[in-house]
């Protein structure tokens, strides 16, 4: 016990000196209000360091031991130039979107995301942070609470860049955006990623976010999105994680809603060394409507940890999580949902499902959904299940002669597909239910999406 | 059940808590506070073996380096430990060889509390323990259960006279260094029950222990061990009410219980110590620490348990499934009104291959009462073909209270099925309408909706407790609509 | 017996019923016919005093008293029994329990001591076959898991068990197989008396086959738009609504 507090000091030291001695590079270049909220999360970060598994929030999650290894850190963009179109070419051939990359957590300016809708505007936040002080003003910093979550602090600490969205009230976006976020280095990295999206009033669009690595390097990244969906605005938001094996994620999704917007969200945690995500959803206003969906596929010695905050502080909202996960060889899971229903948020639907497949004898799951209520006219529900394929499908399925590796993965696969079915846009949807696919075969290899070949 | 059901309603209709007096018993108490020296006293009153003062000073200086548990979800006031008296005795004989040794005036408080001492006024199939503040009154039948061989006395004389027993399985369920409130019980444990059923041997009875507390400033630190020989069997009630005060006073204890191989035990509790008053002053904090292990293989242990006293309370029966094909049954109803609290629920730690467990939890809350429901299901990694289904169900009346729903669901074996199904809703409007609309005043409409919805969990028990519930339900409730 | 006069009723701030004139005297069975949604349910359960109606305006006056000012449970207890049209399931709550704390109730309410066991069960048997009920329904939970028509058996049955002085019935046929209405509308006819009247809200001609109504109302967008004899209920099945609709 004694080690484990003195390691967490020593990475917290670590952090705050990292932070000391480049805090100049840091604040070049980023707007007064990206450096304005640095010594909040100074201090917040002081106070709270990496979340230790005495933190209830990331019982399951031993994360310090992550942030231990030797990594290198970028403080500006692109030391070294690539034409990223030589390494990286999306493989979803038809899909029409508007593309950016970002780059090791730096926004990628050779790739234009194209002609935009009057007023969007899709760019590297730092620029926008300059560009837009009152957009930020409004809205940075805004959702995701530094106070409580020493990871949030340590992002906001060394934010400097990422993708900025910003879509003007009455504003449909019909092509979808697509943010392809690569991590590609000669030395083992830790990334920072903030990004910022903004939707106002009457305004809807669509974000795809993938995560590649696109070599064998170890990557430490601490990702972190603010989503502002005003009123009657909508923002469907699917996500694709596919790290290699040495990688860590921590992402941190942070949504607030007005009155009457929508959120869809889906998660796939396809691969990655260890992958926590946690989801902030906040219906500020009424008759928000929210929905999240995760699918997290996991072998070998891989964590993929999902913890979800649903927050109903209005009436008449209603939300709906369905989180699923197949788990083989070593690998642990944990789910960690809560609905809160805050006091007098009357007339609130809010349901919960966090389902899983252990395939080997190794393989662990926790999971924790949690219920709290504070208002009476409420219809609320959670439910869990860990287990095996369903033997009397299994029997069925190989009574009509089909084989029994076969009938696991169409098993599997189904199970699989309820997450994947909600996916908004058809071809990324194929696409996606194609890797899972390869994945669940164990044919899926991380280099098909890679140039570079490196081995 | 049915016949009693509009008596219990009738009954129901501008009752409050019924057990608040307060009997005047000459009572002998030691000085407030709590130290070392207060420990040997406490042992030294009874009398004890010196492997049990042993066993006290160690909790006593464990829990010294503790600190009160802040993990769950309750409003705690700061507890004066040097402000309760840990020892509060009903003076009278150390030993009772009959009952007109006994205070009349005991006597007639376990009568007002429907609990007759006398042997022949006693629900037929029920011995009972009586246990006031710190000491143990009473135990009814004993000694014709002794004749099949079966141990039901109070812990001090269990102390006294079975020395071997006690030393062997006290402590072993719930260390004393388990938790705070543990510790705490394991060095200030007045009284309790003892029960030992031998090998091959149905209890042809009841067993049942009544707490009371009665005397001011005390607190009560009970401690109950029972210990199931192979292939016995045993079915054990426990009933507690307190009189109104304004203070709070604690209620700390310990249950163990050991199941060995084919044995069942079954443990039902009617929790109604005193709620505090409308406002939240005075009541009881219950602070429970309840833990049965299955050890022998096939043995099985079931909790059944209706709580709707106290201001405060903190309490988790739990099972270790440690023998194959064990299995552990929890099923509980909460009712917080008022301004109670309860954090409440169980663990099933699943150790042996093929057991299997169930957790159906009824929680109510009402006025501004804070209902949360908390379980942890464990699978280990060696536990192959685990069972776990839970349903747990919060019901609300009122827009000022809360229900909570935190369970844990712990697996490394592939091979266990884990279920866990949970609702929040608030009482069904239509469906008191439709009991208005067949004259069913709406007072009554919640009484009998309560009832239904808890019906699950009070068919588990025993039929006396069953009806004793109905009743406690209805009237806990009283008040909270319209 | 009841006597309504120009009664508006709201939900939710709309009006759904538009001024509605209906009496109804001791000994009589009236049918209200009309479109879905033209608020013969919304009329039902005002009477019964859903709270969630408002009355806007209106008087109704029942047995000589005002109707508006009782309690639901009261309107039970003086007589006024509601079938309803989506009877609500109560889990856990046995049928026995329920009825027997329902009479008590009533008997409570007119000063008179409970019913004895063996009294209620004999009356529980009586009345059970009365609608066809079987035993193994009555032992379970109020509505729970009941078909379409065991629930409205169910309705049928309680109705036969607190005699009601004025009986709603609230599509209580839908659901029905042609036996199980047989069964249904005899025990209504049985349980028929000078001193008591039944409403009986359907859609079908085939009921008021077998309960003959002195009257039929036909109820369009929250007015009575017309009233005659039972002959209107044929005419109405033959021609549909629109040709109410029509006469507009
Ligand atoms: N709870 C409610 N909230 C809002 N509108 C309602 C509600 N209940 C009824 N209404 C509306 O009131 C109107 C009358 O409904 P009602 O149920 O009285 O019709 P009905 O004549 O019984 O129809 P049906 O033949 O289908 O049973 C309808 O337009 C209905 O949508
Ligand atoms: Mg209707």
């Amino acid at each position: 016990m004694t080690n484990d507090s003195t390691l967490a000091t020593e990475l917290k030291r670590d952090l705050i000196s990292l932070f000391r001695q480049n805090n100049g590079i840091l604040e070049t270049g980023s707007g007064r209000i990206l450096n304005l909220y640095r010594e909040q999360a100074f201090h917040d970060f002081d106070r709270l360091g990496i979340p230790s598994t005495k933190n209830e929030a990331y019982r399951y999650t031993p994360l310090e031991k992550y942030f231990q290894g030797n990594y290198d850190v970028e403080l500006n963009a692109n030391p070294f130039k690539y034409d990223i179109e030589s390494i990286f070419k999306c493989d979803v051939p038809d899909l029409d979107t508007h593309v950016v990359l970002v780059l090791n957590g730096f926004y990628y300016n050779g790739n234009p995301a194209g002609t935009l809708p009057d007023g969007v505007a899709v760019c590297s936040l730092k620029e926008a942070s300059l560009r837009f002080p009152d957009v930020f003003h409004k809205h940075y910093s805004h959702y995701a609470d530094t106070s409580t979550d020493g990871l949030v602090a340590l992002n906001t600490l060394f934010a400097q860049d990422g993708v900025f969205v910003y879509i003007p009230r009455d504003t449909v976006m019909e092509k979808p955006l697509q943010v392809i976020n690569l991590s590609h280095s000669l030395k083992n990295l830790r990334i920072t990623r903030r990004n910022l999206i903004v939707a106002e009033q009457n305004s809807s669009a669509s974000i795809v976010v993938c995560d590649h690595t696109l070599c064998n390097k170890s990557y430490l990244t601490n990702s972190l999105t603010e989503v502002f969906i005003g009123e009657n605005a909508g923002i469907a938001f699917d996500r694709l994680q596919n790290e290699n094996s040495k990688s860590t994620q921590i992402n941190n999704l942070f949504v607030h809603q007005l009155q009457s917007s929508r959120f869809n969200g889906n998660s796939i945690s396809l691969h990655g060394g260890l992958i926590r995500n946690n989801f902030y959803i906040r219906q500020n206003g009424p008759d928000c409507d929210s929905n999240l969906n995760g699918l997290f596929l996991c072998d070998d010695s891989q964590h993929v940890a999902n913890f979800v905050l649903v927050d109903h502080a209005s009436p008449r909202g209603t939300s709906n999580q369905l989180f699923k996960g197949i788990l083989d060889n070593d690998a642990t899971g944990a789910f960690n949902g809560k609905i809160l229903v805050r006091k007098d948020a009357q007339k609130i639907q809010a349901y919960q499902k966090n389902n899983n497949l252990l395939l080997s004898s190794a393989a662990r799951m926790n999971t924790k959904p949690h219920l709290e209520i504070y208002a009476d006219d409420v219809k609320c529900s959670h439910g869990a299940t860990v287990g095996q394929l369903n033997t009397e499908a299994m029997f069925y399925l190989r009574s009509r002669g089909i084989g029994e590796k076969e009938a696991r993965h169409l098993l599997m696969y189904a199970f699989a597909n309820e997450i994947v079915s909600r996916i908004s846009i058809p071809i990324l949807k194929e696409r996606i239910i194609e890797l899972v696919e390869k994945r669940l075969r164990g044919e899926l290899s991380l280099c098909n999406d890679c140039n570079i070949h490196c081995g | 059940m049915e016949e009693k059901h509009d008596h219990i309603l009738k009954e129901v209709t501008g009752s409050e808590y019924k057990y608040g007096f307060f009997s005047d018993i000459d009572t002998e108490t030691i000085p407030k506070g709590l130290s070392e020296d207060v420990v040997r006293l406490i042992s030294a009153k009874k009398n004890e073996p010196d492997f049990m003062l042993e066993f006290r000073l160690k909790a006593y200086r464990h829990w010294l380096t503790m600190k009160m548990p802040q993990w769950a979800h309750l409003t705690i006031p700061e507890i004066n430990y040097q402000d309760i008296i840990f020892y509060a005795a009903p003076k009278q004989q150390a030993s009772l060889s009959s009952l007109d040794e006994v205070d009349p005036e005991l006597l007639r408080t376990f009568n007002k509390l429907g609990i007759p001492l006398e042997e022949q006024k006693l629900l037929t199939g029920v011995a009972v323990d009586a246990v006031m503040d710190s000491i143990s009154v009473k135990t009814t039948f004993r000694e014709s259960l002794a004749e099949l061989g079966i141990v039901f006395c109070s812990m001090s004389d269990a102390i006294r006279e079975y020395p071997e027993l006690v030393k062997k399985y006290i402590g072993t369920v719930v260390p004393y260094t388990d938790n705070y409130f543990a510790s705490l019980n394991s060095a200030v444990f007045s009284d309790g029950s003892f029960c030992y059923i031998p090998r091959g041997v149905r209890c042809p009875m009841e067993l049942s222990t009544y707490f009371r507390i009665n005397a001011a400033n005390s607190g009560q630190f009970e401690r109950t061990l029972l210990v199931a020989d192979d292939d016995s069997y045993v079915s054990y009630l426990e009933g507690c009410t307190a009189p109104m005060r304004d203070e709070n006073q604690l209620h700390a204890a310990v249950v163990e219980i050991i199941a060995l191989e084919n044995a069942e035990v079954k443990y039902s509790t009617v929790q109604n110590w005193y709620p505090g008053d409308k406002n939240g002053k005075g009541g009881i904090f219950n602070f429970v620490t309840k833990r049965g292990i299955c050890k022998g293989d096939n043995s099985k242990i079931s909790w059944t348990q209706v709580e709707t006293g106290s201001a405060i309370t903190w309490k988790y029966p739990s099972c270790i499934l440690r023998g194959e094909n064990t299995t552990g049954e929890f099923y509980s109803v909460a009712v917080t009104n008022n301004y109670q609290q309860a954090d409440t629920g169980t663990k099933m730690i699943h150790i042996g291959k093929n057991s299997h467990s169930t957790i159906i939890s009824k929680g109510i809350s009402a006025g501004h009462g804070q209902n949360s429901f908390r379980s942890l299901v464990k699978v280990v990694k060696n536990a192959d073909k685990v069972r776990n289904f839970t349903q747990c169900d919060s019901m609300l009346m009122g827009d000022k209270c809360g229900a909570h729903t935190f369970p844990y669901i712990e697996v490394e074996n592939e091979s266990a099925v884990i279920e866990h199904e949970a609702t929040t809703s608030r009482i069904g409007e239509d469906q008191i309408f439709y009991c208005n609309q067949r004259g069913i005043d709406t007072e009554s409409a919640v009484g009998l909706i309560i009832n239904g919805y808890a019906r699950e969990v009070l068919n588990k028990l025993p039929m006396e407790f069953a009806v004793e519930a109905q009743k406690l339900l209805a009237i806990s409730l009283e008040g909270s609509v319209g | 017996m009841l006597q309504i006069k120009d009664l508006h009723v709201s939900i939710n701030g709309k009006e759904i019923l538009k001024g509605i004139d209906l009496e109804v005297k001791a000994g009589e069975v009236h049918a209200i016919m009309g479109p879905n949604g033209s608020g013969k349910s919304t009329l039902a359960a005002a009477l019964a005093g859903r709270e969630m109606f408002e009355v806007n305006s209106g008087k109704v006056t029942y047995r000589g008293e005002n109707l508006l000012e009782l309690s639901p449970e009261d309107r039970a207890r003086k007589g006024l029994f509601l079938g309803f049209q989506y009877p609500v399931e109560i889990p856990g709550v046995s049928i026995v329990n329920f009825m027997k704390t329902a009479i008590n109730e009533q008997r409570k309410f007119k000063g008179l001591e409970p019913i004895s066991a063996s009294d209620f069960l004999r009356l529980m048997r009586e009345k059970k076959e009365l609608v066809g009920l079987t035993t193994s329904l009555t032992n379970r939970s109020v509505n729970e898991g009941f078909s379409g028509g065991e629930k409205k058996k169910n309705e049928i049955f309680q109705m036969a068990m607190l005699e009601p002085a004025l009986a709603i019935l609230d599509e209580t046929d839908s659901g029905l197989d042609i036996d199980a209405l047989k069964t249904v509308a005899h025990g209504v006819n049985q349980l028929r008396r000078k001193d008591n009247a039944t409403v009986i809200i359907t859609h079908y001609q085939r009921l008021l086959e077998y309960i003959i109504p002195d009257y039929v109302h036909v109820l369009y967008k929250g007015r009575i738009v017309k009233s005659s004899g039972k002959e209107l209920a044929l005419e109405l099945e033959a021609k549909g609504y629109d040709w109410i609709k029509g006469e507009e």
